[in-house]
């Protein structure tokens, strides 16, 4: 591939060599003698233009096309139609702006190019047009916005009372999630009381603390409303829930939240997508220094009864009657901040960081 | 007319007297210079020296993403430990690229560069002015400028590496020194660096400001200003307005890194240690940044597109369409660019309700912002279309802002932003309207007023080939990213192969960055372009594009004070291309109605009288001034 670079590199210099000498000798043959309005170069350039238009064209439709299935993240939330939808109408309303645009550019660049024999039309301004084209897109950028309002209220507004409240608390560089565990509520929590054996800086004295489980992985029911709670320890952090069509900041300080519901198990996506290995994935899409890219959590999506059997399953945090984490715990956390710290030092710690968070 | 005469010998004569006493030595031509023309060529050198480091920075983090497998070993004399034992780009040095490629394009490059170079050069040469209002004050923004510039550079060779907290150094991140290495000297650096790059902005910006109010040469109403000088007065404006909520920024992110304070810190634990900080928000920088953030953008785009603007009426041998409707365009984006700011925060946590308002407002922006390009359109329609590099780079300019600014339109709509907000998506879509635009209109300016600067032209043939391989290269760079941010793939990623989602797009990936190394390296034919020509090139004409306004009026290489004799009077607008019977297809706007009875237009006629009494009128004031 470094061949490949300085290759390109010798051929751009050379280029550059010879335009040197054609410059050297142009400039001395045609010093005090250049008269000529515009050269034959300027029918080049509007040739150029539209080969440019018609080249650009067919690249932008054909990859559009041919690669569509790899730039359409699959959608598994109960909003993502609409959001699908504004998108594309969004998408055909600019691809039209755009191509008619960009068409009459060139267009226009080819076909008035200057010819000694023609002079350009005088036409300073047409209140009538002016306000044609100030009035049309207005309204189809306010019909954009309605569509616009409808999506985000929808995904803005406050969770349904029967929603599953989980938290995520994101921290350099993972990710931990709290469940309420039977009595759904989240205990209380303090950043004061934050340490190793704590990473989430839970109350122990809450009763509501007692029952809640801190997993590996992310579960949440298939059809049942999920609320989402985020928080930061450190650094601003950012939820991305991709195939859900859902994303927002954990801002230390500042609690935030998120809600959707999710319509496809995970076994149901893989079969759809015939990729056994599909996993839906959490990720931070804020900076937030030298781990950023390696925040990743898997997220599971169960039918509601297997949801429950998981839930069930686990054990809390706070053993009953104890008030110190379990051994796998604190094990886990200590993993998973080493394997971030090395990564990127080595293509095999990233793998083994990106296990480490699989497990 | 004999009146006329008598009293331009009389100016003539204070100039000869002015001119006696410039006998400039090599330091006061050339550095502590308080002429416009020579500030306006300090801030270009810097400026394109700048874009160098910059592309520079951008070509190393390219290679990592194009080619993750790839060796960087080559680059240890370049990059020394930070290519890491196995051959990598360390993954903070990662991020202190990207943030340092984004600040010194955005500020250095694009705001200092280009309005710094072009409302210097341009406003007194257009508005007929002698200087600057005040050149002291310009020198002092350059000079600032300059500061700012080495610290920054230096910022790029400090032990911890230069700042690396992205180019918005939101805290705490950037608060936070044992956060990431990038936080800590070289953040202070760039802290520094900022709050002095902010009062040569300001400085700079006053000066605009005043000069276009104050020294509008005689007849050049506002009405009859060249749309350049409006982009560069409403940037200026804007810059005034915005640049000091930057510097509070600044300021509040300085006292909580060095003096404990917590506007931005609350409830933090780093480092198995919790801060004392509460009560502060990270929201507060955030609004503050995007306060002037998104007026920034405009502050970039605006000098563009003035530029573009005169060289495309230029060149199409047709007065620009609209000019009213062109004014009103760059005065709604000014207003307007002001109450967008929180667009870029739609996941930030903010009030979902302001999220609607702010998409409502970004979703308007996009109004006067097609106005312009459809007025750019018909100006082209039916003209005579002289293809110099400037016009080239005019319309690859206008492609490019048409093509960048409709994804404006997906981000700028709270829903739709939710999935794109910091994916590639928005790193296409700035590039492209922001970053490639406004450096095209820079290449524009250069290649349009270089004869100007320099007295010599440069040469059309590198020209054309620089534009070709400029403009096919910048869209096969970005417009590939458009696909990779609709997959979800996240900015600022060293490498995505943790994630199952975003594994694909290698292909991809390693076609952008061949691209933008074929792009960067194209710049060497404009660099030679430049500076061979700045010596050598085939000697300019006083006006050789044929254009209409004053700054072409001006010897070859005009000296301190730009015009030998009295400063031309302006009679008309700075449009009148191809006018039905004019003998030439340009008047320019020194050109009084009187000397073209042909081409006149009937309420043109009417001005003809009129234009003698606003001469006795002015001869009746030089004569009261000399008698006292």
């Amino acid at each position: 591939m470094f061949g490949v670079l300085i290759a390109i590199g010798v051929i751009i210099l050379l280029a550059i060599l010879m335009l040197l000498y054609r410059v050297y000798t142009l400039v001395s043959v045609a010093r005090g003698t250049d008269k000529i309005r515009v050269s034959a170069s300027n029918k080049v350039n509007a040739v150029l233009f539209l080969v440019f238009l018609i080249g650009c064209s067919g690249l932008f439709f054909w990859y559009s096309f041919d690669a569509f299935d790899n730039y359409q993240q699959p959608v598994a939330a109960a909003h993502a139609d609409d959001y699908e939808s504004l998108f594309w109408a969004t998408m055909w309303v600019s691809v039209a702006a755009f191509m008619l645009t960009n068409i009459a550019l060139f267009y226009f660049a080819f076909r008035y190019q200057y010819r000694e024999d023609r002079k350009a039309l005088f036409y300073p301004d047409n209140t009538k047009l002016e306000i044609a084209w100030t009035i049309i897109p207005a309204i189809v950028l306010v019909s954009l916005v309605f569509g616009g309002f409808k999506v985000w209220n929808q995904m803005t507004e406050a969770a349904p009372e029967e929603a599953e409240v989980i938290e995520i608390m994101g921290y350099q560089f993972a990710w931990e999630v709290r469940y309420p565990g039977a009595d759904r509520k989240l205990g209380e929590y303090d950043y004061r009381f934050i340490s190793p054996e704590n990473p989430m800086g839970l109350i122990v004295e809450d009763p509501a603390t007692k029952d809640d489980f801190i997993p590996l992985e992310i579960h949440l029911p298939k059809g049942v409303p999920v609320e989402i709670k985020i928080r930061a320890r450190d650094v601003i952090h950012s939820v991305s829930l991709p195939h859900f069509r859902q994303k927002m900041d954990a801002v230390p300080g500042m609690p935030t939240r998120m809600w959707f519901i999710p319509t496809k198990t995970t076994a149901e996506m893989r079969e759809e997508l015939n990729d056994p290995d599909f996993n839906y994935e959490l990720a931070c899409q804020q900076i937030c220094g030298r781990g950023h890219f390696s925040m990743r959590k898997i997220v599971v999506v169960d039918e509601p009864a297997d949801y429950e059997k998981w839930k069930r399953e686990q054990e809390p945090w706070l053993e009953p009657g104890d008030q110190e984490p379990s051994e796998g715990e604190i094990d886990t956390n200590i993993r998973t901040q080493e394997a971030v710290d090395a990564a990127g030092t080595e293509t095999e710690r990233v793998e083994a960081a990106t296990t480490t968070t699989q497990q | 007319m004999a009146t006329i005469q008598s009293h331009s010998s009389h100016d003539a004569h204070a100039d000869l007297h002015e001119e006696h006493a410039h006998h400039e030595s090599f330091i006061t031509k050339y550095i502590f210079t308080t002429d416009h023309k020579m500030i306006a060529k300090q801030f270009l050198v810097t400026g394109l020296l700048w874009a160098f480091v910059g592309g520079l920075l951008s070509m190393f983090f390219r290679l990592q993403l194009g080619f993750p497998e790839m060796s960087q070993e080559w680059l240890r004399p370049l990059l020394g430990d930070w290519i890491n034992s196995s051959g990598k780009i360390d993954p903070n040095f990662y991020l202190a690229l990207v943030t340092m490629h984004g600040t010194i394009m955005v500020f250095f490059v694009l705001t200092a560069g280009l309005s710094g170079t072009f409302s210097n050069f341009l406003i007194p040469l257009q508005i007929g002015a002698r200087d600057m209002a005040s050149g002291f004050m310009n020198m002092l923004s350059y000079w600032f400028f300059f500061l700012s510039s080495v610290i920054m550079f230096c910022s790029l060779f400090v032990e911890t590496g230069p700042a690396g907290v992205g180019w918005t150094v939101y805290p705490p991140l950037s608060a936070l020194e044992e956060s990431i290495p990038g936080a800590a000297l070289g953040m202070t650096l760039w802290l520094t660096s900022m709050s002095l790059f902010i009062i040569s902005q300001l400085l700079g910006g006053v000066n605009y400001i005043a000069t276009v109010i104050n020294m509008r040469t005689r007849g050049l109403s506002f009405a009859k200003l060249p749309l350049t000088i409006w982009a560069f007065f409403l940037t200026a404006v804007l810059g005034l307005l915005a640049f000091p909520v930057l510097f509070a920024a600044a300021l509040l992110l300085i006292f909580d890194r060095s003096f404990g304070t917590s506007f931005y810190l609350s409830e933090i634990y780093l480092n198995g240690e919790a801060l004392p900080h509460v009560g502060g928000s990270p929201l507060l920088y955030q609004h503050l940044f995007w306060f002037l953030g998104h007026p920034e953008v405009y502050i970039v785009l605006l000098p563009a597109l003035g530029i573009t603007s005169e060289i495309i009426a230029t060149n199409s041998r047709k007065p620009i369409f609209g000019y009213r409707a062109m004014i009103g365009s760059l005065l709604g984006i000014s207003v307007l660019s002001f109450v967008v700011w929180a667009h870029h925060m739609f996941v930030s946590g903010m009030s979902p309700f302001l999220g609607s308002v702010f998409m409502f407002l970004t979703l308007i922006i996009a109004v006067p912002s097609g106005v312009k390009v459809f007025n750019y359109l018909t100006t082209l329609w039916r003209g005579n279309i002289v293809f110099t590099p400037a016009m080239l780079f005019s319309i690859g300019l206008v492609s490019l802002f048409i093509s960048g600014g409709i994804t404006g339109i997906f981000l700028g709509n709270s829903a739709i932003d939710v999935y794109l907000h910091d994916t590639y998506f928005v790193v296409a879509h700035f590039h492209l309207v922001m970053g490639a635009a406004s450096f095209f209109g820079m290449m524009a300016g250069v290649y349009h007023w270089f004869p100007k600067m320099f007295g010599r032209m440069m040469d059309n043939k590198l020209g054309y080939l620089h534009f070709w391989l400029t403009f096919v290269g910048v869209y096969m760079v970005f417009f590939p990213l458009h696909y990779i941010g609709i997959a979800g793939f996240p900015r600022h990623y060293y490498t995505w192969t943790n994630f199952e989602a975003f594994s694909g797009f290698t292909d991809l990936h390693a076609f952008v960055t061949v691209a933008a190394l074929i792009t960067f390296s194209s710049q060497l034919i404009f660099a030679f372009n430049f500076f061979y020509s700045m010596w050598f090139g085939r000697r300019a004409t006083a006006n050789p594009w044929r254009s209409n306004t004053l700054e072409w009026t001006t010897p070859v290489e005009p000296g301190h004070g730009n015009w030998p004799g009295e400063i031309p009077t302006v009679y008309r607008w700075p449009y009148d291309y191809s006018k039905p019977g004019a003998i030439e297809d340009y008047i320019p706007q020194n050109i009084p109605y009187s000397m073209t009875p042909g081409s006149n237009l009937p309420h043109e006629n009417e001005l003809v009288d009129r234009e003698k009494d606003d001469d006795a009128i002015i001869i009746d004031e030089s004569e009261t001034d000399t008698t006292k």
